[in-house]
């Protein structure tokens, strides 16, 4: 297990560094106008040569990647181009709504999927289960952004149960920040989880006829003794692979959301950051979801050696 | 028809979509620009099927031009993917080894850029705009295509065709393209389908965002960015579009989840991703 997990640590830190690279490099294609672009169109010539040398952009690309990353790894992202303030406080800030955001979604992603998933698939060819595909078919095709433009019409607009949006942090008590947080959570959740269910549905169906299901049958165990103790735990790891690209797709889907009810989180503030030119706000901003999600497949991929010894061995 | 039933819904849901679009070059009920400060947030009527929006333009006419950015959104956004992906797939497979290895953590780090990041970054860099969606949405599908052409392709490799190819002294570019991709064609097929209702739905989050289809082109994802400055007094504007693009990707999706089990029957007919 130890060498395992030494290797696959070992993985992460070179896809890291890659990553890192990849960033710096994508947002550092016109080094000349790295200083024009904070600066606008119309700046005069010597602003824009006075910010380049503060920048450092006369030094080359690989030695100021060299220095970003080095300041990178002690926590310091730049300063705000727009908000003169460190990026890394700005981040942490708007962490504070989107952290939770992404983890009440992605909870309710993973009850409602695993709710629906083995429903569906323990009533195989049932009424149940053809109505709960049908609706997991649906919920594929339907825009997060729509359905969150949706629930705020019929709760907000018409029933008037929540704010249409906003949110005015986590001073005012935890029970006001969550009730803030409920419809971008579902909204960002029910699409994840029709997907999830699909899976969910499928990995049970191919598990039930294994040959240990029919023993544990034949055993004479009940059906839902052999769902918990037997097929759940050898039908997470398709699962599993799922949620972790989920995750992804879900701090994605942040970015969307947060701009739907106008909430002050990290998506909101790489949209804006485009508006404004501020390179330092987008590039560390995308870095730190190109983090997250990596960080979570490393995790699902430790999780995958948990549940099944075998890939413990072939690693 | 009876054993298929979703090829069928989703193929027709897919024909209406490419005649709406095809349609808007030669007939929309309205002109879709013609603006009328007297027909402002009708309501739908007999005149105006799905109402007005706030220039009083005709809804319907709107939602039938939006079609064609979906689409040509999606044909690039695919065609990017499938090329891509799928040369980087037969070429980790045809070479194994090393390069197999470096390009499958190159995907891995592919997986982490969801389409959105890809084209924030592009935005940032080159102000936004429909040509850096698609390349944006095009990158976002490389990966997925690479791994499924690579998986699908090393099961070929193992086929005795292969190795009686290989003994009568063909080379593995040969190989790779007489032999292995008419072999992976169809499970690509299949692929594209799938992304393609993704690339829609991303095109239209990206438009919603203002970061594809620029003004005055519509599109169903700006049409709903629009619309929900509006919702009090028109609620009807933020619900047509996003049928739109709800139907579209259902159709998709239904086409691409018949064509499989179309293809591959003794899969079982149960969806998965």
């Amino acid at each position: 297990m130890t060498g395992f997990f030494l290797k696959r640590l070992l993985g992460l830190l070179a896809t890291l560094a890659a990553m890192s690279a990849l960033v710096f490099w994508a947002l550092d294609i016109l080094p000349g106008n790295a200083a024009e672009m904070a600066l606008g169109a119309d700046a005069s010539p010597e602003a824009v040569r006075a910010l380049a040398l503060q920048l450092g952009l006369d030094q080359p690309a690989w030695s100021r990647y060299l220095h970003w990353l080095q300041a990178l790894l002690q926590g310091d992202l730049g300063t705000s181009a727009s908000y003169g303030v460190p990026v890394a406080e700005l981040i942490t800030e708007r962490l504070q709504l989107t952290l939770p955001l992404a983890l009440a979604a992605m909870l309710l992603t993973c009850v409602l999927a695993l709710l629906v998933g083995v429903t569906a698939a323990a009533r195989h060819r049932s009424a149940t289960d053809t109505a709960l595909m049908a609706a997991a078919q649906l919920g594929v095709a339907v825009p997060n952004f729509w359905f969150a433009i949706l629930l705020v019409l019929l709760f907000a607009v018409k029933l008037h149960w929540f704010s249409a949006g906003g949110f005015d942090g986590w001073g005012e008590g935890i029970g006001q920040g969550l009730k803030a947080l409920v419809l971008p959570a579902i909204a960002l959740a029910a699409v994840q989880a029709a997907i999830l269910a699909r899976i969910t549905r499928a990995a049970v169906l191919e598990t039930l006829r294994e040959d240990y299901v029919r023993t544990a049958r034949a055993k004479g165990l009940s059906e839902t003794a052999i769902l918990c103790k037997h097929v759940l735990r050898n039908a997470a790891i398709p699962v599993l692979t799922v949620m972790g690209l989920q995750f992804a797709e879900l701090l994605a889907g942040t970015i969307v959301v947060e701009n739907v009810f106008n909430l002050p989180g990290l998506g909101r503030l790489v949209f804006q950051a485009i508006g404004n030119r501020d390179l330092p706000v987008v590039r560390g901003c995308v870095m730190l979801f190109a983090v997250m999600v990596v960080a979570v497949n490393f995790g699902v991929d430790v999780l995958y050696a948990a549940i099944d010894p075998r890939l413990r061995r072939r690693a | 028809m009876k054993r298929h039933p979703g090829l069928w819904i989703g193929g027709a849901l897919v024909l209406l979509l490419l005649a709406a679009a095809g349609l808007s070059y030669v007939w929309t009920p309205w002109p879709p620009f013609e603006m009328s400060m007297a027909q402002r947030l009708q309501p739908p009527s007999w005149s105006h099927w799905l109402g007005t929006d706030a220039y009083g333009r005709d809804v319907a006419s709107q939602l039938l031009l939006g079609a064609r950015a979906s689409i040509a959104v999606g044909v690039v956004a695919v065609a990017i993917g499938m090329l891509a992906g799928s040369a980087l797939g037969l070429l980790a497979a045809a070479r194994r080894g090393w390069v197999e290895d470096l390009l499958m953590r190159l995907t891995d780090l592919g997986l982490a850029f969801p389409a959105i990041l890809t084209a924030i970054v592009l935005a940032a860099v080159y102000g936004p705009g429909i040509g850096n969606a698609m390349l944006a949405i095009g990158l976002y599908n490389v990966p997925s295509f690479a791994r499924l052409a690579r998986g699908a392709a090393n099961a070929v490799w193992s086929r005795d065709f292969v190795r009686a190819a290989r003994a009568t002294g063909r080379g593995t570019w040969a190989i790779s393209w007489w032999h292995v991709l008419p072999n992976v064609l169809p499970l690509l097929v299949v692929q594209a389908t799938v992304r393609f209702g993704i690339a829609i739905l991303a095109e239209a989050a990206l438009s919603y965002l203002g970061l594809g289809t620029q003004p005055p082109q519509p599109s169903w994802g700006r049409l709903l960015s629009e619309a929900q400055t509006l919702m009090a007094q028109a609620p009807w504007l933020a619900v047509f579009p996003g049928c739109a693009i709800a139907l579209a990707v259902l159709g998709v999706n239904l086409l691409g989840d018949g064509l499989r089990d179309w293809l591959d029957p003794r899969r079982d007919r149960s969806p998965s991703a």
